[in-house]
């Protein structure tokens, strides 16, 4: 006869939350942070083409880490939504808070219910008017929402990386300030970031209707230093 | 409204009509697109019984950097003049516009469409479609527009853009069936393109730059308001000018109204001292 092993549900989701938080630390870290015009996110990507960090909408941005096939798939179901509710209703009606408790959802069901939980962390940003209504919504493997402030790290190192952010970390500074910065944290002590190894991208209060843009080549060297 | 996900094999792509319709398929929401409805009775301008608002004259030209692309403000019903204020011309995305003729209410819903099917592209895609790749998307969308255009809704724009690739203007035609036609100079569409379409034939002159194709444009849609009852003339008591846009390598610029006016006002001079003849 067969026997049935039992395992405990706490043992199930204690697996599960290893196993998507091992898939998330091999991947590299990015940090997305409020700068004087908007949110800037600063990944560390040495790939030009897969990007980490993308547009959803007119104000909205996202980033993901982890699995690229999964939060692509996410990012561009993001897109869909966002799309089809501003054509459905209008541009203004379109929200990150709304964004993320989809995305939350479908976490939250495929970490209790499919047998492989999705090894990826996202970020959906949103800038407001002014630094103050910036939001920032960090959304882990298991769906859980954290809304954030002022900066968030994503991926497997994010305390160390959050640690040396909030060392010198101001609301209120350029842009050029903000990514150096960025790039600090996310190099650590030991090495050092250069251009190529990074994907920087902005929600700028100053780009009119479409607020994403990403910088590259000579604009990111510049600001680099 | 939630998440749309689909597997692998329905996944409709970067194409966002295809998305409307593979959601609305599996009876999640569905957003059906103005072409839907059709009208019955083949009276244009009256269409099924029902006055619908029909759009007019618009003008497309090539200048040495780029394109400019123009239209009058009136929308009619029948003999009634239902809008004075009305853009014909619509930014589809940074580098192309599209103007529209024919009737209004699907004429703006496609350009609505094709707006957000253009940005729709871009996002998922990470690039943006070349222009041809535009053009043959907004044929696309006329030749789905027929059964609606056979009972009295046509509509039937213009399209012009900067490529990037070629770092030159250029324009297209459509007609109702979707058929695509590339224009080398200019192109006019509307119940006034007859008029309008001599007036930039004799002043056309190629090479020319983009003060002498604003100033054609704008004397183009003069004229044919002139002769055309549903194509509205400049209207200096309520401050209502045709919109001018220029396509070239920075982008899509509207013409500010303060440069129309001025340039009407020259025009004005004109005919003063030379007469118009009727």
């Amino acid at each position: 006869m067969m026997q049935s092993s039992y395992v405990s549900p706490e043992q199930v989701m204690k697996d599960r939350a290893d196993y998507a938080r091992k898939g998330i630390a091999r991947g590299r870290s990015l940090v997305a942070m409020s700068f004087d015009d908007g949110i800037a996110i600063v990944a560390e990507n040495p790939s030009n083409t897969l990007h980490k960090v993308s547009e959803i909408y007119d104000r909205i941005g996202f980033a993901g880490v982890g699995r690229y096939n999964e939060f692509d798939q996410l990012r561009i179901a993001g897109i869909r939504h966002a799309d089809m509710k501003g054509f459905a209703y209008s541009r203004e009606d379109v929200d990150a808070r709304s964004l993320a408790n989809q995305y939350a959802q479908i976490l939250g069901q495929t970490f209790t219910n499919e047998m492989k939980p999705m090894e990826v962390e996202i970020l959906v940003a949103e800038i407001g008017d002014g630094p103050e209504d910036d939001q920032m919504f960090h959304i882990l493997y298991d769906g859980t929402v954290d809304d954030e402030s002022g900066f968030t790290v994503l991926g497997g190192d994010a305390s160390a990386i959050a640690e040396r952010m909030a060392e010198d970390f101001e609301v209120d500074r350029a842009l050029s300030a903000a990514i150096s910065a960025a790039r600090t944290a996310l190099a650590g002590p030991d090495r050092e970031l250069e251009a190529d190894d990074l994907e920087v991208a902005v929600l700028s209060r100053s780009n009119g209707r479409r607020t994403f843009k990403r910088i590259i080549g000579d604009e990111l060297i510049g600001h680099l230093g | 409204m939630t998440i749309p996900f689909f597997a692998a094999g329905d996944d409709p792509g970067p194409d966002f009509a295809a998305l409307i319709q593979a959601t609305s398929r599996t009876g999640t929401e569905g957003i059906s697109p103005a072409s839907n409805i059709q009208p019955s009775g083949d009276d244009p301008i009256n269409a099924g019984g029902l006055m619908i608002p029909h759009g007019t004259t618009c003008t497309a030209m090539k200048y040495t950097d780029g394109v400019v692309i123009a239209g009058d403000r009136r929308a009619t019903s029948g003999n009634l003049i239902s809008h004075r204020d009305m853009e014909k011309i619509f930014s589809t995305d940074k580098y192309s516009a599209m103007a529209i003729a024919g009737a209004a209410g699907p004429a703006i819903e496609m350009a609505r469409l094709f707006q957000l099917q253009l940005e729709h592209y871009e996002k998922v895609e990470g690039r943006s479609l070349t222009l041809d790749g535009k053009a043959n998307q907004l044929s696309g969308m006329i030749r789905q527009n027929l059964p609606a255009a056979m009972r009295g809704m046509a509509v039937v724009p213009l399209f012009a853009g900067f490529d990037e690739r070629k770092e030159t203007g250029r324009l297209f035609q459509f007609d109702v069936t979707g058929g695509r036609y590339e224009e080398r100079e200019y192109g006019v569409t509307g119940s006034g393109s007859l008029h309008a379409a001599t007036v930039v034939k004799l002043g056309y002159r190629i090479g020319q730059d983009r003060d002498a194709a604003v100033d054609l444009s704008l004397r183009a849609l003069f004229h044919a308001a002139d002769e055309d009852s549903a194509t509205g003339l400049p209207d200096f008591l309520r401050k209502i000018y045709p919109i001018v846009a220029t396509i070239d390598e920075s982008g899509f610029n509207q013409v500010d109204d303060d440069e129309i006016e001025a340039k009407y006002e020259v025009f004005l001079e004109e005919i003063a001292q030379q007469g118009l003849p009727a």
